[in-house]
């Protein structure tokens, strides 16, 4: 079923506030091999955390399946570094939508912000939404 | 270390094995069951479970960070053009990360990255600015 246009601009309620922890960041370097101590930097990709939270709530939102979807792209700018003891929040709107070969491409943009409301990072991510097979 | 127009940055390689993916997984949040069931992962149409794309990004940052002693990043951004596809045994497959110094201006350096598994591309224009 393909995701209905109109939802170009819309913007998807903000996620609850997530507290980032050292314990977290730790888990999150981890996973990438890396042995992350109290006081080094956060690792460059860690608000995929906060975005795919909004990501999966936003799916959740207009019924698409999780795993009818392949990421296209992936872009973070960000306004200053993440450290523990942020509190943030991912507010999620649908920049783009078009449909090839019967598949959605999807464009959102997440705003993450910190608790006193400003931007931390900016990130935009293209995601696309596979078609069931015809049968 | 100081960062110089023209400069070619090491290529770095990581292994990716199907317990990289779970537990990237578990950090991450991102359970689509595409990066764990071969399965779902073949019902969709993929060639087998496949890599988180932002696995793969995470271990190009780590390459950054590496190169850079930690230098903080201003934007990253990748296409995933190809999946990194992982089997289900001991040695899985791995990601190569090398990279280009294309320019340092303002305080900023922009590197210009080719990401590659076996010898395929996987991630098309990847680039990442670092405060120089």
């Amino acid at each position: 079923m393909a995701v209905d246009g109109s939802l170009v601009g819309r913007a998807f309620p903000p996620t609850r506030p997530y507290r980032v922890t050292d314990e977290k960041v730790r888990e999150f370097a981890a996973a990438t091999g890396v042995s992350w101590e109290s006081g080094d930097p956060v690792p460059a990709t860690f608000p995929i955390v906060l975005a795919f939270d909004a990501m999966n709530a936003f799916l959740d939102d207009v019924e698409v399946e999780l795993l009818r979807i392949v990421h296209g792209e992936q872009k973070f700018s960000y306004a200053r570094p993440i450290a523990p003891g942020d509190v943030l929040t991912a507010t999620l709107s649908v920049a783009s939508l078009r449909q090839i070969g019967g598949n959605d491409i999807i464009g959102t943009v997440s705003e993450i912000t910190d608790d006193s409301g400003a931007v931390v990072c900016t990130t935009s991510a293209t995601l696309v939404h596979r078609a069931a097979e015809v049968a | 270390m100081t960062l110089e127009a023209g400069a070619e940055l090491a290529p770095k390689t990581y292994p990716v094995t199907r317990a990289s993916l779970v537990r990237y997984a578990g950090a991450s949040g991102d359970f689509n069951p595409i990066h764990w069931s071969d399965r779902v992962a073949t019902a969709v149409g993929l060639p087998g479970v496949i890599a988180h794309g932002m696995f793969t990004m995470a271990l190009v940052a780590r390459a950054v960070s590496e190169w850079t002693d930690g230098a903080e990043v201003v934007d990253f951004g990748a296409k995933f053009t190809n999946p990194v596809v992982v089997p289900d045994d001991d040695e899985g497959t791995s990601v190569t990360v090398s990279g280009t110094v294309k320019s340092v201006e303002d305080g900023v350096a922009t590197i210009t990255l080719t990401v590659v598994s076996g010898d395929q591309k996987v991630l098309g224009m990847p680039k990442v600015t670092v405060r120089a």
